[in-house]
């Protein structure tokens, strides 16, 4: 006989999180159903993995809100930051632990649908869940769900990625539009009733795209997820890391118009807005139009765009040469964006 | 050039820029000094940053920042009362964003939010009246800053608590009024400014007729333009040009959107809900008449009125020259606390705090400048 999840199976409660027949049932009727593979129905205390060579290993926490925001939700952020974390460190994506920390009362519905987005993802991307856990806390102690996803992936051999190993005449390439996660989860935060749109988050997984570049351009020096801190906070560290000074074209950074009109009408500066399927790349000026036409010959790089340059001035700072032809610097943003109020 | 080969940004801003360099060029020849123009809008200091404007001045113009960003003006007082207010059991604050990390003697809002208060972030002045709808035991407090633009929406707010019986919403208003604080820097005989681009967001409410007395009485050219970069530069050349024929007029070149006239909904909402008094800026003092404060038969909804409160006095911190910067007497670069103590992190001044405030926008976009000036 299986426990009821509650009087109406309809939410989460404490006992879910108790380690008991509850869990046991939301485990069997809720999560193995969609994430269940040949390293995870063991069940075990640890996943037993088929390692061969170094590996890179990453953790990621998601506390997004709202929990659902078009374009995504919690679970498909999670499993693509991780995914893509892994990526941008030349490793292929392979195994990802998931723990999920729920609050009491959250819509098992809510549950259900983050759960298939983490198993679509996953399958995109080419990676399994293979460790788990869940814990509920009371009503109030969270806010509807976190997730933690830590990851593991087999590095690529013979690969050399950092922002030291930048020169000058270098070229930035980044695969889209900049700022649309941001834009869209802030609207739906706002209630989205002043601002009318159609944003929706970029949020994907790029293992593929990233793995396409570094075999057919293995030349490639240095790779980064624009997550938060957006396209700013990554050239910041670029120019920083590789002591030259480094111009963005502020012409030929791809931003939709929707984007750019969401960003001013809050007063965010859409270079700083966060991104969650952006991934900027520095190769060297001979393998630009190479790695172009590939980013541009995948699903998640049809907009794909040369953004800059490296300079040959050693001051490790970046600058943006205007729309208008001016010029200013770009730097990494100060914690939290706030919004302009007049 | 045919309809289609309108020019891009880039070539119209050039030909800007070189239409403003041979004015220049012609004052100088003429033996006219360093052009100053002041902008007196947050939202055009932000704009002439990001967009680069400042790059592309020529040599013998410079556009200085006013007191137009709300944040920066605000007193420390009302810093003060705010987290007086928060730190009260059952009292909720709704903000703008901007204002979390304002200091006033007893520290920031951000920083009364990690010791408990409740402290909500808002995007409108109706946000916070529907949380006091949703949340009947709760007094909450909205603080409303801002000027014209922003003081249609409090009156709103108001207005919406009243019809709606919300005994639970006040406000702590602190809203400022444009003209009076130009006046105020016209009266100061160290000011040296030759000329006001004026805002467009303001200039909505109050009508482009409003700046009639700065013109006619003080002698200041006045030149209304939008926020877009090339509005900006236009605007900065339509000045130079009026300078360099020694006339003092007022061109508004945002007539689609500005008026002659104040925009009668919006000055009727703020009339029925405030009246003009004194109100402290920071770092500028009191000013007569600069401020917004409640009508009396709307004391119920005055903060200050329920939790009788009583503004103290403002204790601005040493060293630092946000007062000046604010009246273009000086740079950024001039305050020593600038980028050593002050930075965007450690904010000392209220122009580091805002990211519409000057000395936070030449930090962040300006600083390769900062560095040449250090020598380094």
């Amino acid at each position: 006989m299986s426990a009821p999840l509650d009087p109406h199976g309809k939410r989460v409660v404490l006992a879910h999180g108790g380690g008991g027949q509850l869990t046991e049932t939301l485990l069997r009727e809720t999560v193995m159903p969609r994430l269940g593979n040949p390293l995870l129905d063991p069940m075990d205390d640890s996943a037993l993995l088929p390692t061969d060579g170094p590996v890179a290993f990453t953790t990621d926490s998601y506390v997004v809100q709202p929990l659902e925001f078009p374009g995504g939700n919690i679970g498909k952020l999670a499993v693509c930051g991780t995914v893509n974390d892994l990526a941008v460190c030349g490793a292929r994506p392979s195994w990802l632990s998931l723990g999920l920390i729920l609050e009491e009362g959250l819509d098992l519905e809510v549950l259900r649908r983050v759960l298939d987005s983490v198993a679509a993802t996953a399958e995109e991307a080419g990676v399994r869940i293979v460790t788990g856990d869940t814990k509920v806390v009371a009503r109030g102690q969270a806010d509807g769900l976190y997730i933690n996803t830590a990851g593991v992936g087999a590095l690529r051999a013979g690969l050399e990625l950092g922002a030291a190993r930048c020169r000058p005449g270098d070229a930035l390439l980044i695969n889209g539009t900049i700022a649309d996660h941001g834009m869209a989860v802030m609207l739906q935060r706002e209630g989205g009733s002043q601002i009318e749109s159609d944003l929706a988050s970029d949020v994907a997984p790029l293992g593929g795209l990233i793995g396409d570049l570094l075999e057919q351009v293995p030349q490639t020096r240095f790779l980064r997820d624009a997550t938060r801190g957006g396209l700013a906070g990554v050239v910041a560290d670029l120019a920083a890391g590789s002591g030259f000074h480094v111009t963005l074209d502020q012409e030929s950074i791809p931003v939709r118009a929707a984007t750019q009109y969401a960003a001013e009408m809050l007063g965010f500066d859409p270079l700083n807005v966060a991104n969650e399927g952006k991934v900027v790349a520095v190769v060297p000026a001979e393998h630009e139009q190479r790695a172009l036409d590939v980013l541009r010959g995948h699903a998640y790089g049809r907009e794909a765009a040369v953004i800059g340059h490296v300079g040959e001035v050693r001051d490790g700072l970046c600058d943006l040469f205007t729309y208008v032809g001016g010029r200013r610097i770009v730097q990494k943003p100060y914690g939290e964006d706030l919004p302009r109020i007049c | 050039m045919t309809a289609g080969d309108a020019p891009t940004p880039r070539e119209a801003m050039a030909r800007l820029t070189a239409a403003l360099t041979d004015v220049v060029s012609a004052h100088r020849a003429a033996g006219g000094g360093l052009l100053r123009f002041m902008e007196v809008c947050g939202t055009h200091t932000v704009s002439a940053f990001r967009s680069g404007v400042h790059s592309l001045m020529p040599e013998g113009v410079k556009l200085i920042s006013g007191p137009g960003c709300p944040v920066c003006v605000t007193a420390q007082r009302y810093i003060d009362a705010l987290i007086d207010l928060g730190r009260r059991e059952g009292v909720t604050l709704t903000t703008y964003g901007d204002m979390l990390r304002v200091t006033g003697a007893g520290g920031s809002l951000e920083l009364a939010r990690s010791e408990g208060a409740d402290v909500r972030v808002v995007t409108s002045s109706m946000e916070a009246v529907e949380i006091a709808a949703a949340e009947p035991d709760r007094e909450v407090v909205f603080a409303a800053v801002g000027f014209e633009t922003t003081a249609p929406a409090t009156a709103a707010a108001v207005l919406a608590a009243q019809t709606r019986g919300l005994g639970n919403f006040t406000v702590l208003a602190a809203h400022k009024l444009v003209l009076p604080a130009m006046q105020t820097l016209l009266a100061d005989p160290n000011l040296a400014v030759d000329g006001f681009l004026c805002p467009g967001h303001v200039s909505v409410i109050i009508g482009a007729e409003a700046y009639r007395p700065v013109v006619d009485s003080h002698g200041s050219p006045c030149v209304i333009a939008g926020f877009e970069a090339l509005q900006m530069m236009e605007g900065i050349l339509h000045l130079a040009r009026q300078v360099v024929a020694g006339e003092a007029r007022l061109e508004n070149l945002y007539p689609t959107v500005v008026g002659s006239q104040p925009q009668p909904h919006a000055m009727a909402l703020i009339e029925r809900v405030f009246q003009p008094g004194d109100s402290a800026w920071r770092a500028l003092g009191v000013m007569p008449e600069s401020g917004l404060d409640l009508r009396p038969e709307l004391a119920p909804f005055d903060a200050l009125a329920r939790f009788d409160i009583v503004l103290g006095e403002d204790d601005d911190p040493p060293g630092c020259r946000c007062g000046e910067v604010i009246t273009g007497q000086c740079e950024p670069l001039d305050c020593g606390l600038f980028g050593t103590a002050c930075t965007p992190v450690t904010p000392i001044g209220p122009c580091m705090v805002s990211s519409e405030g000057t000395c936070q926008a030449w930090f962040k976009y300006r600083r390769h400048e900062m560095r040449k000036g250090a020598g380094a």
